[in-house]
């Protein structure tokens, strides 16, 4: 048992906040933007791209990846501190899915020439990623996805409509789970896991606004989109598999428990500025500080399991799940605290907090939801980490 | 950052696992809450020759391991519902003698609990049933170099068995309830010291001990005279974040029962627990020990390392209670009337999690703990 982070983490952590220090556009720290809230901004991605070009610059988004493909072989403890100090800063400039998940999974099942064609640019913070894996009729049970790549002899031609595409409108990459033969049985051993330019043509992209008027999706239309063979990782028809290691890496990405906490702290400063301190509110508050604690160690667990070399599975979702549960509990609380004031939106007067109390919590509807809901984790937990037996 | 346990810890655990398994089943538990005294000198006998009496002792009383280690094994013993005076003398017992207590004391006492020879529990509450300073009325007036005690304690673990109390009284009137407190060490057969059993729905034995005009020297101050509640926190720390770890025992047992018992139920043509509204029932249960246990391990490594553990002790405590408190509802539920009956084993996990979560401080009292130090 150990607790704490080694010196060496520590310096990291303290070298990581100066530079955000200077970098993070003072706009994002006075309104004090969470990871989910700061799309709304109109600059966002332009600031996104600047300051991932700047945390690639000095190395920060691949240092976990392994010496030979540009990394520096550190614990992913890094990768941790790094996305907590984003957190703490207010700060964009982490490409969840490139740096997130699309590296790992391809370090993984990528073949030589993939990893040296797209991990530099993952790596330098130019090239940004999205994945288009939910279809308007699949979400849930993504194995029945029935967009079709159809073989031909140097390419794939892909048709159909993916959708619920994080970051689609701006990304330069994307990652495609599309099917390559209807008669498998069973179904998801006929998915085939492609890497594709967006800027193939046949390619539309669509914005979805979501019920709290930010755009982060999209709804991505495919129409004879020829995609070369070497794209493709893993190998045909074994898609699946690429895409279950994704999701234990999507899982695992982003430190949630990291916003939840600096919010709970801006909910508490704002509580005591206005006298909205009282015996009751203070027992939330505290039960809230509780279970982010519960919901850090759960993180650290999945992190430290990576820095084993063990496989987190259940624990990924199980943290994952957890600390967006809590973040949305925090995100309710925020609008019990405000009472009234909670309803007014940035640029009205009298809102408190730049409107960012209802903006959080319009948000958090989706945190049940994105990377897997709430009932699929409860699934791979009761499944994968109590073998419970299967219906299906 | 090291989430696993080390060699050590894992060689206690498999030993302590194994030994309870083979000593105390079913029969044994349901035995012990009926019994009058709660444990065996047999079983004493055995543990302390396992070590397990001296276990987070200094090494120069006797002692072995480390809080750590005694955590681990507490865990052992949340998973088979223990019952008997161990974690009183091992934990409330020791800490205060090993915070407060002068080499001579710990000569005598703690040499005596790591041989397995003393039983000691510590008194704190009294009818207001609080763990706050304020809440100590009892008093200890001077009267020449002695002090006479006179007064009531609630809720003392295994006093009917033990043989010394260290309890926490007033030597004088101040205005911070936190001054004017001092531990004695109080010998059960002195003159005036009477012990009741308290009914308890758990069948762990709780007692309401008397003090009528109870004379101790000086001698038996545990501790500075009026400076004895800073000691007493930080038995309290260590207390909670213990009770914690057989919570966490108690809570993964509570698992363990219903994992049985929703793969072997059928129903609809089915094991119950293929049932979407069972598994996540048991999903949400494997949050609540996993956290509980990584909460509780973290204050105890706080704990161990001379770190202040204040906020993450509480953190743990009331993390731990409410979780411990879902989980034996979740077990119940899936177990259907089975684990309503008091033939089935589970009633008693959910008893005890229930007296363990108000000792030393339930979960509004952590809480308030929390909010007190961090808004």
């Amino acid at each position: 048992m150990d607790f704490k982070f080694s010196p060496e983490e520590e310096a990291f952590r303290k070298e990581v906040a100066a530079l955000l220090e200077k970098e993070v556009p003072a706009e994002y720290r006075e309104k004090r933007l969470t990871f989910f809230d700061m799309s709304a901004q109109h600059d966002w991605i332009k600031v996104h791209r600047r300051l991932a070009e700047k945390l690639g610059e000095k190395g920060w988004l691949s240092m976990h990846w392994p010496v030979e493909y540009g990394g520096k072989g550190v614990s992913p403890f890094y990768r941790l501190i790094l996305r907590e100090e984003l957190s703490r800063y207010h700060s964009p400039g982490y490409d969840s899915i490139g740096v997130g998940i699309i590296a790992p999974a391809l370090l993984l099942k990528g073949s030589d020439e993939q990893k040296k064609r797209h991990l530099p640019g993952i790596a330098s913070g130019k090239v940004i990623w999205c994945e288009t894996l939910s279809e308007p009729n699949h979400g849930s049970d993504l194995a029945a996805i029935e967009v079709f790549a159809k073989e031909e002899a140097d390419c794939f031609v892909v048709n159909g409509q993916k959708i619920w595409t994080t970051n689609g409108h701006f990304a330069d990459w994307n990652a495609l789970i599309a099917r390559t033969d209807r008669a498998a049985n069973p179904n998801y051993r006929g998915l085939t896991f492609f890497l594709v330019d967006m800027k193939t043509t046949g390619i539309t992209v669509n914005p979805i606004i979501n019920m709290a008027g930010h755009h982060e999706f999209n709804e991505v239309f495919f129409e004879d989109v020829r995609i070369p063979r070497e794209n493709i990782v893993g190998g045909q028809n074994k898609g699946w598999y690429v895409v279950m290691s994704l999701l234990d890496y999507e899982r695992t990405t982003d430190t949630v428990y990291a916003i939840a906490e600096t919010y709970i702290e801006d909910l508490a400063e704002y509580a005591r500025e206005n006298g909205l301190l009282n015996p009751v509110m203070e027992n939330r508050l505290a039960q809230l500080r509780v279970d982010c604690e519960v919901a850090r160690l759960l993180h650290y667990r999945v992190t430290w399991m990576q820095s084993q070399e063990m496989v987190p599975n259940y624990e990924s979702a199980m943290s994952k799940m957890f600390s967006f549960e809590l973040h949305q509990r925090v995100s309710e609380f925020g609008m019990e605290l405000a009472g009234q004031y909670s309803q007014l939106t940035e640029g009205s007067a009298h809102v408190p907090m730049f409107g960012r109390i209802p903006s959080c919590y319009l948000r958090s509807f989706g945190y049940s939801l994105e990377q897997g809901t709430s009932e699929i984790d409860r699934d791979v937990i009761a499944q994968r980490g109590l073998g419970l037996p299967r219906l299906r | 950052m090291d989430f696993g346990l080390n060699e050590q810890q894992e060689m206690m655990q498999t030993l302590a696992r194994d030994f309870l398994v083979g000593e105390y089943s079913d029969k044994v538990l349901k035995a012990m809450v009926k019994d009058e005294k709660g444990y065996t000198p047999e079983l004493w006998k055995k543990m302390m020759e396992m070590n397990l009496m001296g276990l987070s002792l200094p090494e120069k009383y006797g002692g072995v391991g480390d809080f750590l280690d005694l955590i681990v094994v507490l865990e052992e013993m949340g998973r088979v519902c223990f019952l008997g005076p161990y974690f009183s003398t091992v934990v409330l017992g020791a800490s205060a003698i090993m915070e407060a207590g002068n080499d001579a004391q710990k000569q005598k006492l703690l040499t005596g609990i790591a041989e397995g020879k003393l039983i000691v529990t510590l008194a704190l509450t009294e009818s207001s049933a609080k763990y706050t300073a304020d809440a100590i009325k009892m008093k200890a007036t001077p009267q020449g170099s002695d002090f006479i005690l006179s007064g009531t304690k609630l809720f003392v673990p295994d006093a009917h068995v033990a043989d010394y109390i260290i309890c926490a009284a007033r030597t004088a009137a101040t205005e911070n309830p936190q001054e004017g407190i001092t531990l004695f060490i109080v010998d059960v057969n002195t003159p005036g010291v009477t012990c009741k059993q308290l009914k308890t729905i758990a069948g762990d034995k709780q007692c309401e001990v008397a003090f009528d005009n109870v004379k101790v020297t000086g001698d038996d101050a545990l501790g500075e005279i009026d400076r004895g509640w800073a000691g007493v926190e930080k038995v309290l720390q260590r207390a909670n974040v213990a009770r914690c770890a057989e919570m966490v025992g108690l809570a993964q047992q509570a698992l363990k029962m219903t994992l049985d018992y929703a793969k072997e139920r059928i129903a609809f043509g089915h094991p119950i627990g293929a049932f979407q509204s069972i598994q996540h029932r048991c999903a949400d249960m494997l949050i609540d020990v996993e956290g509980s246990r990584f909460a509780t391990y973290q204050a105890a490594w706080r704990i161990n390392e001379g770190l202040s553990a204040a906020k993450e002790a509480a953190a743990a405590k009331a993390w731990v209670s409410q979780a411990c408190r879902r989980v034996m509802n979740s077990a119940h539920q899936v177990h259907g009337a089975i684990g309503f009956s008091e033939d089935h084993l589970l009633h008693y996990y959910t008893k005890r999690a229930r007296a363990y979560e108000f000792s030393f401080g339930g979960v509004e009292y952590q809480l308030k703990q929390l909010a007190e130090k961090y808004t």
